[in-house]
């Protein structure tokens, strides 16, 4: 039925990440916000998630955004509209809990932002009074800043170097926010692990419920490897079957912080080799 | 006149410390000569207890005497009435508990090898056979196959011939199930398993792969959105347990699924070839004494490890593995660690395993399962120094189709409640093989899956 999934539409965002559209009408089907897929390049590839960004039923397609990190990655930013990838499956994960909430924090960091986007546009669509704070290294790095605009009840960018928008960091503005008598209901951050935790130290002292979502190293997403197993409330938790959102205060960050690390040496000789590999040919 | 030779033609195998550091097949197959002495071993009894021993109720001996004949292909056939994967079971059926177990030649010396022989016609027929399946013709009605590991395989290749409109859903990218992601090539390789579901494709059967029912496709969309007349759950035991103790999350510890599946179907022994890494290190310790245990240490042994252990917390004799892949183990240097269970892993400043607590165990009072139920010796706890642990202690049913499927039963395991047929309690929804017993044996599940097809025949032609 569906032998290979077509790249409709590439776009750069900013010199490292770039958006695709992918033409997987079942997927999109069901998609909601908050899961993701599994894919694969080519019959050498690894299976990677990435987080549903966009989806369209009726034009049966589904957005990732993607920034080129790892092999995979790097390997994706070389394909282009027209192109195919062979493998697309999903969506997978529980959707993000979104409804019935009246006052909303988005926190979005780099390419999380990304992934807070259909979040917020869910929120702002459901009624609810979103801020959105999205945190990027400079100028050149802010994505979706139109996007965010248009769903967001009020947008705040900050820069590390303050290139644009307020120089800073997002658990900053958002401290702001609520030491100006800001009333959250809940906040919801998307990011690295780092900016993760760091929110949700700060909404802790302030007892605001916060979700994250968690991106660990996994190979089928449905529950079969355990590779993407989370610490929450000190129970073991697999992202792919019960998250990827969880509890923030429960998170055992340090645990998650290690575990991101466990292929790091493998992905870099990975990509060093570059397409020079013994025995292969790519997209021959 | 039958060969009274007291003991089975040996197997032909790679040499252990060979094989130890190669992914190629460890046993290389009979020759049609040894087959032919093999299968003078049978002495055609009249009981025929070896068949009793089947779970699908092979024709052992009118296979053997064929075989004892020269006629190979025949042998096949008569094979193929019963059992649709053949080359598949004569490799990875524990032969010992079942079939061979029951033969009279047990009773002064070692049983006639049916396994081998199965497995030598099945290859035979491979290399030299024509796969013109006959089936029925188009009766127009449609059955879902979920899931593509033996169970719905043997479902789906049964429902054929008899004229269904059959389409398997796979959830990962390549068919087989466990055939493809657990067990590994050098015991099954993966070849094969794609030779037999290709045959199946030959047969009219349609394979839709990243499909997850449950997630894409829910069970109750296939009746009222795709018209399917029924639909068979085969999905396995997909979700690995845990030991539940401190450290389980260290960079280095691996379920055996995760460890495997890097190898096996992701070819992360091809790496950098391919691009899925895999971990191993030094010293590794599989927690388990099943196949998936022998399979997770061989594989470590092969990817450069110089110590693995299998770590089990019963005795030698109580090793639940089939007694070939214990005999391999050993041969190709993995080492036995038992009576002897994990207490906490440990690890270092940066979060990596480097050890792992144990506590030594004795053997009290058989428990319900048969087994004498071990129990740690206080003061026993000592350190084996690790950097790699793979946690083989089973797998439960995957919980997706559960949790979006209304009207179908599971039980406090998570497995489907299915009667002798496979019929769930959810109408026109047959289930088999592990997520309806929890993990279990490739021929169980095969069996499953010929008694649902059969009964969704029954009930579909009324």
């Amino acid at each position: 039925m569906y032998m290979a999934y077509k790249i409709l539409e590439k776009k750069e965002l900013n010199p490292q990440i770039f958006l695709m559209k992918i033409e997987a009408p079942l997927v999109a089907k069901k998609a909601e916000p908050g899961q993701f897929i599994i894919l694969r390049i080519d019959e050498y590839g690894e299976r990677v998630p990435f987080t549903i960004a966009d989806y369209d039923r009726a034009e049966g397609t589904v957005t990732i955004i993607v920034q080129a990190v790892g092999k995979t990655t790097m390997d994706l930013s070389k394909l282009g509209t027209g192109d195919e990838v062979l493998d697309f499956a999903g969506p997978l994960g529980v959707p993000t809990k979104l409804d019935g909430k009246k006052k909303v924090a988005v926190i979005g960091g780099g390419l999380g932002t990304a992934i807070a986007y259909p979040q917020a546009k869910k929120l702002s669509k459901l009624g609810a009074d979103v801020t959105v704070i999205a945190g990027f290294r400079s100028e050149d790095f802010i994505i979706l800043e139109e996007e965010l605009k248009a769903v967001a009840n009020k947008l705040i960018i900050t820069t590390d170097d303050g290139s644009n928008g307020v120089k800073g960091f997002v658990t900053d503005r958002l401290n702001e926010e609520i030491s100006a008598g800001e009333k959250y209901d809940e906040v919801i951050a998307i990011g690295p692990l780092v900016m993760m935790r760091a929110v949700c130290t700060l909404t802790k002292q302030y007892d605001i419920p916060t979700t994250v979502s968690m991106n660990p190293v996994m190979i089928d997403g449905t529950g079969m490897c355990g590779g993407c197993r989370v610490i929450v409330g000190g129970e073991t938790k697999f992202a792919c079957v019960d998250g990827p959102d969880f509890d923030g205060h429960l998170i055992d960050w340090q645990a998650a912080l290690n575990r991101q690390n466990m292929f790091k040496e493998f992905e870099k000789s990975a990509c060093e080799d570059g397409k020079c590999r013994i025995g292969r040919t790519h997209h021959a | 006149m039958p060969n009274m030779s007291l003991k089975k033609n040996p197997m032909p195998e790679q040499a252990p410390e060979i094989r130890n550091k190669n992914f190629l097949e460890v046993s290389t197959g009979y020759t049609p000569a040894m087959a032919m002495d093999e299968a003078q071993r049978c002495l055609r009894c009249k009981i025929k207890p070896c068949v009793t021993g089947c779970p699908v109720g092979v024709k052992i001996p009118e296979f053997m005497a064929l075989v004892a004949e020269g006629k190979f292909e025949e042998a096949y056939q008569k094979i193929t009435e019963d059992n649709s994967l053949p080359a598949i079971c004569g490799r990875v059926c524990p032969q010992e508990s079942q079939c061979e177990s029951k033969c009279v030649r047990c009773a002064k010396g070692e049983p006639v090898a049916i396994g081998r022989l199965e497995r030598f016609v099945a290859d035979y027929h491979m290399n030299h056979g024509s796969d013109d399946v006959k089936t029925a013709p188009a009766n127009g009605k449609k059955v879902a196959v979920v899931g593509s590991g033996p169970s719905g395989l043997s479902a789906a290749g049964d429902l054929a011939k008899l004229g269904y409109d059959v389409t398997i859903y796979e959830a990962f990218h390549t068919a087989g199930g466990v055939l493809m992601y657990g067990i590994p090539e050098f015991r099954l390789p993966k070849d094969i398993v794609q030779k037999e579901i290709e045959k199946l494709e030959k047969m009219g059967v349609k394979i839709e792969k990243n499909v997850i029912i449950g997630k894409t496709i829910l069970v109750d969309e296939l009746f009222e959105d795709y018209g399917y007349d029924a639909v068979y759950i085969g999905s396995g035991a997909g979700l690995p347990s845990f030991l539940k103790i401190e450290g389980e999350t260290l960079n280095g510890v691996y379920s055996a699924n995760e460890f495997l599946t890097r190898i096996n179907l992701m070819k992360g022994y091809k790496f950098p070839q391919y691009d899925t890494p895999v971990y191993v290190g030094k010293d590794v310790a599989v927690f388990g004494g099943g196949n998936v245990a022998m399979d997770a240490a061989r594989s470590a042994k092969r990817l450069g490890a110089e110590n693995v252990y299998i770590v089990y917390r019963r005795g030698f004799n109580e090793l639940p593995a089939r007694a070939e892949e214990i005999m391999h183990a050993q041969e190709e240097g993995v080492q036995f660690a038992l009576l002897k269970n994990p207490t906490k892993f440990i690890g270092d400043e940066k979060g990596w395993l480097c050890g792992v607590e144990l506590v030594n165990m004795e053997l009290g009072e058989p428990d319900e399962s048969g087994r004498r139920r071990p129990a740690p010796v206080e003061g026993s706890e000592h350190i084996l120094g690790i950097d790699t642990a793979v946690i083989a202690i089973g797998q439960t049913p995957n919980p997706l189709i559960k949790q979006t499927t209304e009207g179908l039963e599971t039980n406090s395991r998570g497995c489907i409640v299915a009667d002798e047929n496979g019929a769930t309690t959810k109408k026109m929804v047959y289930a088999g093989g592990d997520v309806v017993t929890g993990a279990a044996t490739v021929i169980l599940a095969m069996g499953a899956g010929k008694k649902a097809a059969a009964a969704i025949d029954e009930e579909l032609k009324k």
